[in-house]
């Protein structure tokens, strides 16, 4: 995203040009933000660290969601399934074959985007509502293939226990630890979808979402370009996958469900669809929404006696969903549209433009 | 296949396509006139037999008046729903408006659970449980022919639906309300500049799909009871309607009626993982449908141009 700059700032270099992070003092706050994540465990309370490790992983998923629906404007109701998939993957490489788990999550990576690119097929005949039809179909299809094909592996609707990973006879058996694998596979793969989408492929990704006949017309190839998107965003659905089933222990095909599918979508409308930063303010939101739900949810219960214990799970739908109508009618760029507002402001000051 | 199953599996299958027909039917409503597709119609399903319910047994109203006073405030809540929701986003991408009526389900399944709660309930029976039909069918096994057992609430729930979709059908055919609504599905800006009212038809098409929505919801709730789960039959319209075709309102019975049959048969096997893709059958049928004939079978063809 082109940075509005004040008059008589220029690049005087194309590396200056293109570089995601333009100033020192960026670099530095950068590096101490990400200390302060890493050293999290060592002054937070373990529910927050639990919490950071959950949005951090629903940001790599929402971050691959971002590239086929925020980049590529082709809508899928199938994250979740594809979560599932890697989560199985994983789950069954390090359970059964004895696979490290860090040698076993790029191979659930690599499987859901397999399975993503079988369900992806579909987009090049097809889109807006119908492609919706067909992404909803994996989140029907793979669920009910864990829950029935193959009873003695994948041992049905009860699903699996998964293993905690160990790497050099380090067990990652607590959110305390479990953190440092999730942030850096969050870090990794946030860099590589920012700079996904400021290369050649994101720059297709956009003509395809803007107008996919006039990008054809102009010589982008569908075929390849629709399919890398779903590829891509199975991929980091795996990856997601994967690290929350080692994360919670325990895997079965409801785990990741069809609701999880749209409060993916929901996240992306909230912080803003076709931007790098957009999956994280959106994670952190909505998952900040569930956590207000949990706390509020015995106030409700004096509100309407009538619920009790399933307040909790009422407000949650409750809250996301007001609070997603709200920004897709008042803010439908989303939270990091009024961050670069803000940072333009903020460059600007004290004049306007 | 057990092959002695086969026709009361495929009865019963058909029976239960009614309901699954006048589903996909609000979903066309809506989709005909508006373009958008309605992902909260199931939602709005629950809550028509959940007011339906409350108003009987809570509020111990007669039956009749519990339907009439549902089916009058679901029309309110399908105005409402147009008005606050919809109406904002008018001219904006497909993707906003898929999220809204996502987010509407969202809050209408929220709201369902915080104002009734998640009980299993029984809702008043409306057609007798006892006594269902015998039908004997011409097919013979084992030199008996073969009796086909009717339940007496899928029966008529099935017709109730049928006719449902006949009634709506020749409003849209025969007056000048339906003449507007389907003068509105060809052009917008045309129909408003030849007098219609083009929010108000969106209005009444909300109406009529939570009208719809609301005596779908009570006859599935008379054959199957009550619960929070009741919204997932419309997880078996959304292929029917697109087999059906987006824009057709007899493709609503057919589509249906085809899902419920698929689902029928596959249950009527004897192999336990065929018997249990009965629940994927809808979405196996969609896929097929997607990669064949996108249009559906009723659809129109949409040529694009840049």
């Amino acid at each position: 995203m082109a940075a509005i700059r004040p008059a008589g700032e220029f690049d005087t270099s194309y590396a200056r040009d293109m570089a995601a992070i333009r100033r020192p003092w960026q670099w530095g706050l950068l590096f101490a933000f990400i200390l302060a994540l890493y050293t999290l465990p060592f002054y937070a309370s373990q529910s927050l660290v639990s919490l950071v490790n959950r949005i951090g992983i629903t940001i790599i998923a929402v971050q691959g969601l971002n590239l086929l629906t925020g980049y590529t404007g082709q809508i899928s109701l199938g994250q979740a399934a594809f979560m599932t998939t890697g989560g199985y993957i994983s789950a069954l490489l390090v359970n059964n074959l004895g696979w490290p788990f860090f040698a076993a999550l790029p191979v659930a990576a690599l499987g859901a985007g397999i399975v993503g690119l079988v369900f992806g097929l579909p987009s090049l005949r097809v889109k807006g509502f119908y492609l919706v039809m067909a992404t909803l179909a994996a989140q029907f299809i793979i669920p009910w293939f864990t829950r029935n094909a193959f009873h003695k592996v994948l041992n049905g609707a009860q699903g699996l226990n998964v293993q905690v990973p160990v790497l050099f006879g380090l067990e990652f058996n607590s959110p305390q630890r479990y953190i440092y694998i999730t942030l850096t596979v969050l870090i990794l793969s946030t860099m590589v979808a920012h700079n996904a989408s400021r290369s050649r492929l994101g720059r297709a990704f956009v003509a395809i979402r803007d107008n996919d006949l006039a990008a054809e017309v102009l010589g982008v190839n569908l075929f390849k370009y629709k399919l890398q998107a779903f590829f891509l965003a199975a991929v980091y659905a795996g990856l997601a996958g994967a690290l929350a089933a080692h994360n919670i222990r325990h895997l079965n095909s409801e785990t990741f469900n069809l609701t999880d599918s749209v409060f993916y979508l929901g996240m992306l409308v909230v912080g803003g669809l076709g931007s790098s930063l957009g999956p994280i303010f959106g994670a952190i939101v909505v998952e900040g929404l569930i956590e207000g739900a949990t706390l509020f949810g015995p106030f409700f219960i004096s509100l309407f006696p009538s619920t009790a214990a399933g307040a909790v799970q009422a407000l949650r739908p409750l809250f996301f969903g007001v609070a997603l109508m709200l920004f897709l009618i008042f803010e439908p760029r989303g939270l990091a549209h009024r961050w670069y507002l803000l940072k333009a402001a903020w460059r600007l000051r004290p004049f306007s433009y | 296949m057990n092959w002695q199953l086969v026709p009361q599996f495929a009865i019963t299958g058909l029976l239960a396509g009614g309901p699954i027909a006048l589903t996909a039917l609000g979903l066309v409503l809506i989709f005909k006139s508006s373009y958008i597709f309605n992902f909260a119609q199931g939602q709005l399903l629950l809550m028509g037999a959940l007011i339906t319910w409350w108003l009987s047994v809570e509020r111990g109203l007669p039956l009749w008046a519990a339907i009439l006073l549902a089916i009058i405030l679901s029309a309110l809540l399908g105005l409402a729903i147009e008005r606050l929701a919809l109406r904002p986003m008018t001219g904006q991408p497909l993707l906003s408006i898929i999220l809204m009526t996502l987010a509407l389900s969202q809050v209408l399944q929220g709201l369902a659970l915080l104002l009734f709660g998640g009980a299993q309930r029984n809702f008043p029976q409306i057609f007798s449980a006892a006594n269902p039909y015998r039908l004997t069918t011409p097919f013979v096994f084992n030199d008996k022919s073969i009796v086909v057992i009717l339940k007496q609430n899928l029966t008529w729930s099935f017709v109730v639906a049928v006719l449902g979709v006949l009634v709506i059908g020749a409003f849209f055919r025969f007056t000048r309300t339906g003449l507007a609504m389907r003068g509105t599905s060809e052009d917008h800006e045309l129909a408003q500049s030849m007098g219609l009212r083009v929010h108000r038809i969106f209005g009444l098409s909300w109406a009529l799909a939570g009208v719809v929505a609301t005596v779908g919801g009570i006859l599935l709730a008379t054959s199957s009871g009550l619960d929070l789960s009741l919204s997932v039959v419309v997880l078996a319209a959304f292929p029917a309607v697109l087999l059906g075709g987006l824009e057709s309102i007899p493709g609503t019975i057919v589509g249906g009626l085809i899902i419920g049959l698929s689902q029928g048969l596959v249950a009527a096997s004897r192999a336990s993982i065929v018997r249990n893709a009965a629940e994927i059958m809808p979405y196996v049928v969609l896929l097929i449908v997607l990669i064949f004939r996108p249009e559906g079978l009723f659809g129109q063809k949409r040529i694009e141009r840049i």
